[in-house]
């Protein structure tokens, strides 16, 4: 009996979490009767377990509940109500269960209220004339219920169970019969007589939802700590294996190989059978969300949406134990602080119903997880006011800081404790709880937040207990692990081939499909013996990718992949920011595994970094360009986007021909027109030439230069305009005013048809545009080529703007928008113009720097049709003709 | 009897081990385990004292060159590192010495403070100094040894 009691525990309470997430959904689509009928199904499964157990209380309260949503399948109308009240019902189930649990006898109580109400429900919502029970407290009349009481002491009334059902249901859920043993017992249920035709109706449900119904997934408990020395002896195994393998390969013609080789692809399952029970979908530690959001939202009066996005993103389970409670806190604080009132967000032009958004995601070796509100955003001038209250800062300091430094401070210790924070600015309780409890897992959490539009904390979990399939490389002698979510492709770089590293001044690059890719010696990045003669041109380069950076890391070899159990560094290594941890390999050797985001902070950033550089690094990076910085003409530097430029050559002055009065040069097999940035910039008679060279469709242009001084990273923020053609303004980057050239304005100059020559038709069909950037940079430099290439541009300056000409009623056939915008980012414009009937259908191109997966993911749940990425000309113009193609035949 | 036993408490077992000449002491009590160590792994950017990273039966140790920490040159001679485990807040380190020698119980008897002309960097790890016959034994502060090495950068 105590292990049937267990049993019924263990799934009874999964079952009821299963009913609290479906009855949520059920409120909000009332009419699936899919939904309707798994919840019938698993209150029902629990009503006839209790009636075999003998467990009156909780049998009364299921039946209670199954009559009511038997209403609702007969097509009772489902009010908020009635919702709470199952919902309330399942939450005295829970009690009961607690109950049971600690004592093994049901606590005593009745439940007459609840069950009235329940009854009293179920009569008001049906129509008068049908066969409604009578509210009947049923419980209180009944003492005690045995199976055999049940079908003697009164007839079946509708909604309720025979007996044979009660079997049915009692061998369905102790025993767990499989799916297809159930079919078999279907029929057999329907021969006998029914009592409820209702009942037979739940049957066809049954199977037809089992297979996928969460219920029937059978799952054991397992303790964490058996996992750990499970895991350990694998590993062991693995050594076992390894060194076996060794001794076989040294004696040729085994009898032991075919055996060792089983024993190795066996050892290999097991390992990663092992590995695999201790990943689990983040999605559970979202289950118990929907409900307490629904019932925050009718105690708070609020509309509130919760978006749940990547809940299959796998996790270790201990990570994902220590997380559960931040994120249910921090959800709770959105609803609760973050979102405004329904007639706060009408007054401020917001629809009525706010929305949570939690996403889960994996980034370069990590786990993001985001909780993102559309509400009020947090009160800076009250936490400044509480932070100097508090003594954490005084009021000097909080005049020099960032909004972003200020609202740090709600996750300082005890910050938030005083509730009069809570009441008036709204957020924090206990933010330093959650703060702790990630540090703990050697998380680290961010916010960001924009008043009157909303916050979103981001929490980044390094995959300190995760299983990652990592790169095996090679540099100093030394072997290193790079996680594989990092690494996009390997290209061999040799001296005499195609690909070959180049240096401009001591910067070295890789041309690699037609950009230019800066590169980072892993050897010297880690100030290992022999960095300095690592001058070769030869070498593995790592294409990586972190964020919206792209960068190549040269080693010396590359091995191969292996799966790796990250294990945290000692706390004596674990301020070095290239590795994010350690692990063993296979052979036995502890290794070090590089953290890409580590390498991409160095490769960005140059100069001195301090604390409060970190922090804004991310909203800086969106905005970092790299940039060719070059002389012409002038001492002043020049520059442009490096992403622009196709190849940099150094021509033979000789080879230089002038023609028609144009100079060219024979380039590739063509005649290349050569281009000067001004009448002062000379082409020279002798020596090498130095050439930016821009391609488009096979035609190239060389830009004469005098000299390409540099490529940096760098904020591109043009100040000043320029009216000079050619120029689109200066900005100053690595501090000297530099004029940034417009490249739109050259290519002409070279071939007078450069954009036209491609956009024949165009004249046929004009299409208007819609494009959004807040860049003027980008605006100036993609308006001319867009409306080279045929299309009406419109192009404004904020998403705002944009939304408000769209409301006027303007149509536009394509809109095309940046992402990183200030106050409203891309992907919220896509949902606004898709919550918008009136361009709801309009294509959308999102223009960005980042086009990660797990962005462009991101953008498509947002509604954009495309991604192009933000210099890529020749794909946003194929972008634009294909959707708008797509989208003129189907209008 | 009685007497036996206050003396039996006050005595305190140690773990000699020989570090560039210098005999020192461990508590046995801190002591996991004493091993060679094998197949390390170098850990670049790490402070010159950590000797690398080495895995010891399924755990990853951090072995910690002792000599470099106490400001000694390197060894000459090729015989082969020994190494202490210790255990501190559920992370493993070696420390690597010299050799290892006998365990020696002690009592307070010999038990001198430090002399206050010791070396800065010995003085920050020793836990006093006893009088054995023919020579001195520095008590090892292991808990210094792993701590303090972290100060300069915090600061």
């Amino acid at each position: 009996m105590d292990d049937l009691l267990r049993e019924f525990l263990t799934e009874t309470n999964e079952s009821l979490d299963t009913v609290d997430v479906e009855l949520v959904r059920f409120e909000q689509e009332p009419n699936n009767a899919k939904i309707l009928d798994n919840v019938f199904r698993l209150v029902h499964t629990i009503k006839g377990t209790c009636g075999f157990l003998g467990l009156p209380r909780l049998e009364a309260l299921a039946h209670a509940a199954e009559t009511l949503m038997g209403k609702f399948r007969d097509g009772m109308p489902v009010t908020g109500d009635a919702v709470t009240l199952i919902l309330s019902t399942i939450d005295r189930l829970k009690d009961v269960l607690n109950g049971l649990e600690q004592t093994e006898a049901e606590p005593a109580g009745d439940d007459k209220d609840l069950i009235g109400d329940l009854e009293r429900m179920a009569v008001e919502g049906t129509v008068p004339s049908a066969a409604a029970p009578k509210a009947e407290p049923i419980a209180a009349k009944r003492t005690v219920g045995t199976l055999i009481d049940q079908t003697l002491e009164r007839p079946l009334r509708p909604g309720e169970v025979s007996l044979d059902e009660l079997e049915r249901a009692f061998r369905e859920t102790a025993v767990e019969v499989p799916a297809v043993a159930k079919k078999a017992d279907a029929p057999k249920a329907e021969e006998k007589p029914k009592s409820a035709k209702a009942e037979r109706k739940s049957f066809a449900g049954e199977d037809e939802e089992k297979p996928d119904s969460k219920v029937a997934n059978q799952s054991i408990r397992v303790n964490v700590d058996t996992l750990e020395s499970l895991m350990t002896m694998v590993s062991e195994l693995v050594l076992t294996r390894n060194q076996l393998l060794e001794i076989a390969r040294r004696h040729e013609d085994s009898e032991f190989k075919v055996p060792l080789q089983r024993l190795s692809n066996v050892t290999a399952e097991l390992q990663e059978g092992v590995m695999k029970t201790r990943m689990q979908p983040i999605g559970n530690a979202w289950q118990k969300l929907p409900r307490i959001i629904r019932d925050l939202a009718s105690e708070l009066n609020k509309e509130i949406e919760l978006e749940m996005h990547g809940a299959d993103t796998e996790l270790d389970r201990q990570v994902l134990d220590l997380i559960k409670d931040p994120l249910t806190h921090m959800v709770r604080n959105s609803a609760d602080h973050g979102l405004e009132t329904p007639e706060q967000r009408r007054a401020a032009n917001k629809p009525e119903k706010g929305t949570i958004r939690l996403s889960a995601y994996h980034e370069g070796g990590h786990i993001i997880i985001e909780i993102a509100d559309d509400g009020r955003g947090l009160n800076s001038a009250r936490i400044k006011q509480k932070a100097i209250e508090q003594g954490l800062a005084t009021e000097h300091e909080i005049e020099k800081m960032t909004e972003a430094q200020v609202h740090k401070f709600i996750f300082a210790p005890g910050f938030s404790t005083a509730a009069q924070v809570t009441n008036v600015s709204g957020r924090g309780v206990g933010m330093d709880v959650v703060r702790n409890n990630i540090d703990q897992i050697g998380g680290t959490i961010d916010v960001k937040s924009v008043p009157g539009e909303g916050s979103s904390f981001t929490i980044k979990i390094p995959l300190t207990l995760a299983i990652v399939s990592a790169l095996i490389v090679e540099a100093g002698g030394d072997r290193f692990a790079i996680p594989q979510l990092a690494v996009i492709e390997l290209v061999r770089a040799q001296s005499n081939s195609e690909h070959r590293i180049e240096r401009i001044k001591d910067a070295p690059v890789l041309r690699l499909r037609n950009k230019l890719l800066p590169l980072i010696h892993l050897k010297k990045l880690l100030k290992m013996d022999g960095a300095a003669e690592s001058g070769a041109e030869n070498g593995f380069i790592v294409v990586t990718q972190v964020g919206n950076q792209t960068f190549g890391i040269v080693v010396d070899g590359v091995f191969h992949t292996e799966e790796i159990v990250v294990k945290p560094m000692s706390t004596k290594l674990r301020h070095i920011a290239m590795f994010s941890g350690n692990t063993i390999l296979g052979d036995g050797s502890v290794i070090m595994i590089i953290d890409p985001n580590g390498i991409a902070q160095t490769v960005g950033s140059a100069g001195t970094r301090t604390e409060e550089a970190e922090v804004q690094q991310s909203a800086q990076l969106e905005k970092m360009v790299s940039l060719l910085v070059f002389r012409a003409g002038s001492q002043q530097p020049k520059a442009v986007p490096l992403s622009l430029v196709t190849r940099l050559e150094e021509i033979d002055c000789k080879k230089i021909e002038l023609s028609n009065g144009r100079h060219l040069v024979q380039y590739r097999g063509q005649l290349m027109p050569l281009v000067r940035v001004s009448d002062e910039v000379r082409v020279r008679n002798e020596g090498a030439q130095p050439l930016l060279v821009f391609s488009d469709g096979g035609r190239s242009m060389g830009l004469v230069v005098d000299e390409i001084v540099d490529i940096v990273e760098d904020r591109l923020d043009i100040q000043v305009g320029s009216d000079a053609p050619g120029m689109l303004g200066s900005a100053v980057i690595k501090g000297q005013a530099t004029e940034i050239i417009d490249i739109a304005h050259f290519l002409p100059l070279a071939f007078e048809d450069w954009f036209r020559r491609k956009e024949m038709k165009s004249d046929a069909l004009t299409l208007s545009l819609l494009f959004v950037d807040d860049s003027a940079f980008f605006r100036n430099m993609l308006v001319p080529v867009l409306k080279a290439a045929g299309y009406d541009v419109t192009a404004v300056g904020a998403p705002q703007e944009a939304l408000a000409i769209i409301k006027k009623g303007q149509r536009f056939d394509a809109i095309i928008s940046d992402i990183e915008m200030p106050g409203m980012n891309g992907f919220e414009l896509a949902e606004a113009i898709r919550a918008d009937a009136r361009a709801a259908h309009v294509p959308i191109i999102a223009l960005s720097s980042i086009t990660s997966p797990a962005t462009i993911e991101r953008g498509r749940q947002a509604g954009f049709h495309d991604f192009v990425a933000k210099f890529d000309r020749q794909g946003l113009i194929a972008a634009l003709k294909e959707t708008t193609v797509d989208f003129v035949e189907a209008a | 009897m009685s007497n036996d036993n206050i003396v039996a408490e006050s005595l305190i077992e140690y773990v000699t081990v020989m570090i560039g000449g210098q005999l020192f002491g461990l508590p046995i009590s801190r002591v996991q385990d004493v091993f060679m160590p094998d197949r390390m792994t170098r850990v670049p950017l790490s402070e010159p004292e950590i000797a690398g990273v080495l895995n010891l039966r399924g755990r990853i140790v951090t072995a910690i060159d002792m000599r470099r920490r106490l400001g000694l040159p390197p060894r000459s001679d090729d015989k082969p590192t020994m190494a202490v485990g210790i255990e501190l807040r559920g992370e493993s380190y070696g420390l690597l010495i010299d050799t290892v020698g006998e365990v020696m119980k002690l009592g307070d008897a010999t038990l001198e403070p430090n002399p206050v002309n010791l070396d800065g960097r010995l003085a920050r790890v020793s836990a006093g100094v006893h009088r054995l016959d023919g020579q001195l034994m520095v008590i090892l502060d292991v808990d210094s040894v792993l701590n303090a090495s972290a100060e300069p950068l915090a600061a």
